[in-house]
């Protein structure tokens, strides 16, 4: 089993097209759709979470592409210094992907690496600057 | 029956007092009514880290050979006021660097300022000093560029005009049409976000609502070191709106304070940039409340729910002082994760680090516990609800026309 996170950018002509039920489902794979949307080009792009086998998970962005799909891998990570986040909460609102969280209970803020998509809206919104990008 | 400062110092000495966090209070007189928890404990402690924009320093690095009066002066290009005899300096926590862009490219940075100077000082960096000035016969030098570092400076202690809000407005974003940068963070449009900064039933003031025992000389942690309340923050406004149990239901008493810079640590003063608005200071403040009678008992064990804070549109009302709150919100529902206004669900952020705040009390118990802090009386109270005293906001004699 492996998993990975890719960046899918569908052409105008693929916008309407089942590529990821289909993908999904003739190669066996689990996913997460971590973000999804449609530029005002009208160019679609959306950020996957894929688990399968290697060969499998290899097979599918193969045929991804033949379909004329662009992938990319999720290349960057936002990584949180923890020595700096003083568990303000300022972040989470601007989180597309709800990878920080605020835990009710104890109000600690909580990061998720798994869901984050690397998108930095957090890293200038953090106050003491703990979001860091790193490649 | 009440107790006294003096006795219940004199526990602290023999090591005998019973501390408790506000939070702990809370269960306290739940458990033993107020009659009892006010014999029991001695001292309830509190706990705040937040962003407190009206914070600063005074730095005095000795005199130049040959000596200098320095009239301008930049540490790490953060501009620092000189106009205080010859080598002191203030450095304010919300200056930013001279070459910053500001809000040039909106949404601004404001990678680096008086806040975070502050806090590079604590941390035992070096800081760079330039300095200019216009020499006089006995200050003959004009010029210096020198770099500094805490432990050479004769004084240096953090001097808060205006710390520890008393409470304050919960932000949302009615009217534009995209997010707003505040001093409260990202406010999202059409109502996306509820922005609240208080540590609730944690915090200091809300713990004595009237000013009962916080007062000038109070001793308290400021910063991770031992400080004092030295006057009534500006802005102090003991007069708004109140609940039935005391406590302000807005922005109300402040607190100016003063500690030892050498003595801090860089986990409780945090330099921070807040988007689109400006550079500020991150502050972590605690201060005892003895419970001297079972009127403080009461105070003390106030809880989330019984304190509230005003929703306050900050697209438009806020910046030209119109319009009424949308209503009122407890503490216990902002930190639920959403509120609901205008039949609309909410999801809230905070600015104010509750579990920050709540590390602030904990230490402050282990430090009286241990005998190493014990409580000051005032000298002199702050000017309470029946002070009459009120904050105006500025009635303008214009003095031509190019102030419109
Ligand atoms: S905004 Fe920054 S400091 Fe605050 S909780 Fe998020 S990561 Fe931590
Ligand atoms: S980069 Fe930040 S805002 Fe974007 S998904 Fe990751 S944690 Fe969330």
């Amino acid at each position: 089993m492996v998993e990975r996170r890719v960046v899918l950018h569908f052409p105008e002509n693929l916008i309407d097209q089942p590529i990821v039920s289909r993908m999904v489902r003739e190669f066996s794979l689990e996913f997460n759709i971590l973000r999804a949307n449609i530029t005002p080009q009208q160019e679609g792009l959306m950020v996957l979470g894929l688990a399968g086998k290697r060969v499998d998970v290899d097979k599918a962005l193969r045929w991804a592409r033949q379909q004329g799909v662009s992938v990319q891998p999720l290349e960057k990570n936002v990584v949180r210094n923890e020595s700096v986040c003083t568990h303000c909460g300022a972040c989470v609102v601007v989180c597309p992907t709800a990878a920080l969280w605020k835990d009710p209970e104890t109000q600690d803020v909580i990061f998720d690496p798994d869901k984050c998509i690397a998108c930095e809206l957090c890293v200038p919104v953090c106050p003491p600057r703990a979001m860091e990008v790193a490649f | 029956m009440a107790k006294t400062y003096a006795e219940i110092n004199e526990k602290i000495r023999k090591g005998q007092a019973v501390v408790v966090t506000a939070e702990e209070m809370i269960d306290v007189v739940a458990d033993a009514g107020i009659r009892k928890a006010a014999k029991q404990v001695d001292v309830v402690t509190t706990g705040t880290f937040a962003p407190m924009c009206s914070s600063g320093a005074f730095l005095n690095f000795g005199h130049t050979d040959p000596r200098m009066k320095v009239q301008h002066a930049w540490l790490n290009g953060v501009p620092a006021y000189g106009g205080l005899a010859a080598v002191d300096l203030y450095i304010g926590a919300t200056v930013v660097a001279e070459d910053d862009p500001l809000n040039t490219e909106h949404p601004g940075e404001f990678r680096y300022g008086g806040g975070h100077v502050i806090q590079d000082l604590i941390a035992g960096n070096d800081v760079r000093l330039v300095a200019e000035g216009y020499g006089t016969d006995c200050y003959p030098r004009k010029r210096l560029d020198t770099w500094l570092n805490l432990k050479d400076l004769n004084q240096a202690f953090l001097c808060d005009p205006r710390n520890c809000y008393q409470n304050y407005n919960v932000a949302v974003n009615l009217h534009a049409e995209r997010d707003i940068y505040t001093y409260l963070g990202v406010v999202k449009k059409d109502l996306g976000s509820a922005n609240y900064c208080s540590a609730g039933q944690l915090s200091p003031l809300l713990n004595d609502p009237y000013y009962k025992t916080i007062g000038i000389g109070t001793r308290i942690f400021l910063g991770g070191a031992q400080g004092y309340v030295f006057w009534e923050g500006t802005q102090h406004d003991p007069t708004v709106a109140r609940s039935e149990n005391g406590v302000p239901k807005g922005g109300a008493g402040t607190l100016a304070v003063v500690g030892d810079m050498k003595a801090m640590e860089p986990k409780w003063i945090v330099g921070v940039s807040m988007l689109g608005y400006g550079a500020s200071l991150a502050v972590g403040l605690g201060i005892p409340i003895p419970i001297l009678n079972e009127e403080m008992a009461r105070y003390t064990a106030v809880k989330d729910e019984d304190i509230v804070a005003a929703i306050v549109d900050y697209s438009r009302d806020y910046s030209h002082n119109e319009g009424r709150p949308l209503g009122h919100v407890s503490y216990k529902e902002l930190k639920s994760g959403s509120i609901t206004i205008k039949g609309k669900q909410v999801p809230t952020v905070s600015l104010s680090s509750y579990p920050r705040a709540r590390e602030i009390a904990a230490i402050l118990k282990e430090w009286i516990k241990a005998g190493d802090f014990e409580l000051t009386e005032p000298v002199q109270l702050l000017p309470s609800a029946d002070s009459g005293q009120t904050f105006k906001n500025l009635k303008e004699r214009p003095a031509s026309q190019e102030g419109r």
